[in-house]
């Protein structure tokens, strides 16, 4: 039962993500982009992560999506307008080094053993209690991070030009 | 129960996808957001990898992705914008000011 869900919805988000870095206007891409965010949500229930479950989704398609979305329709470029892609060496080599990249994951993902222990350390008691014990620093110091950006985007975002 | 090197096989995948379209396209937005990607499949490496060895290092790494990935993406589109009204585009090859 795993294997057949785990199939089906990284299937899922691998065609998303392939959608989204080849759709040529960048609304079709944010909505690939909620699929396959979506699908790898599902993947996180796989591996019992609930509480990252849904953090992805409030998160990254409740949050980062919609704000990609908003800016989209904000600066709404004209469809003549778009960046013209062509097929450039650049392009190839990209295909290239990720193809590599891949080759060589698959290669040392198959040499890596992991043991098969059936825990739950994505629900919410696993992340809490490892989140405010052993990184507390690592929390405390994201939110002076979550400030930094939201001062940077306001400061870059709000200049009159 | 299926491998764990499946998982991390899906993992490389999202983020080759997303080197792709990092270095092949033009369209600052479509750059942006196969950032996402990438992390994306980082996340996957980390939640799989965190549940089969029963460390919950990895969910916590996992939510600090999901923290970065977020205000990266705040900073990234306030910076688009900006400069977007400054030059009228959003193509990353005629953004060579700095170019020599």
């Amino acid at each position: 039962m795993e294997a057949v869900l785990f199939i089906l919805f990284g299937a899922i988000a691998v065609c998303g993500a392939i959608m989204v870095v080849t759709r040529k206007s960048p609304m079709a891409s944010a909505l690939y982009l909620i699929l396959t965010l979506f699908a790898v949500a599902a993947l996180f229930v796989l591996r019992q992560a609930h509480f990252l479950a849904a953090v992805q989704v409030i998160v990254y398609a409740g949050a980062v999506v919609v704000l990609f979305v908003f800016v989209i329709m904000l600066i709404n470029v004209p469809e003549d307008r778009l960046p013209v892609e062509r097929a450039t060496t650049l392009r190839v080599l990209g295909v290239l080094a990720a193809g590599f990249f891949i080759l060589e994951s698959a290669v040392l993902a198959r040499r890596y053993t992991m043991p098969r222990g059936p825990v739950e350390v994505g629900t919410v008691e696993a992340v809490g209690r490892a989140l405010f014990t052993d990184y507390l620093l690592a929390f405390e110091i994201t939110s002076v991070l979550l400030l930094a950006a939201v001062i940077g985007a306001i400061a870059l975002a709000k200049r009159k030009a | 129960m299926i491998d764990p090197s499946a998982y991390l096989l899906l993992s490389a995948i999202l983020f080759g996808i997303g080197v792709v379209g990092v270095v092949a396209r033009k369209n600052v937005l479509i750059i942006l957001m196969s950032v996402e990607l990438m992390l994306n499949g980082v996340n996957v490496a980390f939640v799989a990898a965190g549940s089969y060895l029963g460390d919950p290092a990895g969910g916590v790494f996992a939510f600090m992705v999901m923290t970065v990935a977020a205000a990266e993406a705040a900073v990234g589109l306030a910076l688009l914008i900006a400069l977007y009204r400054l030059k009228e585009t959003i193509d990353i090859t005629e953004l060579k000011v700095l170019k020599w």
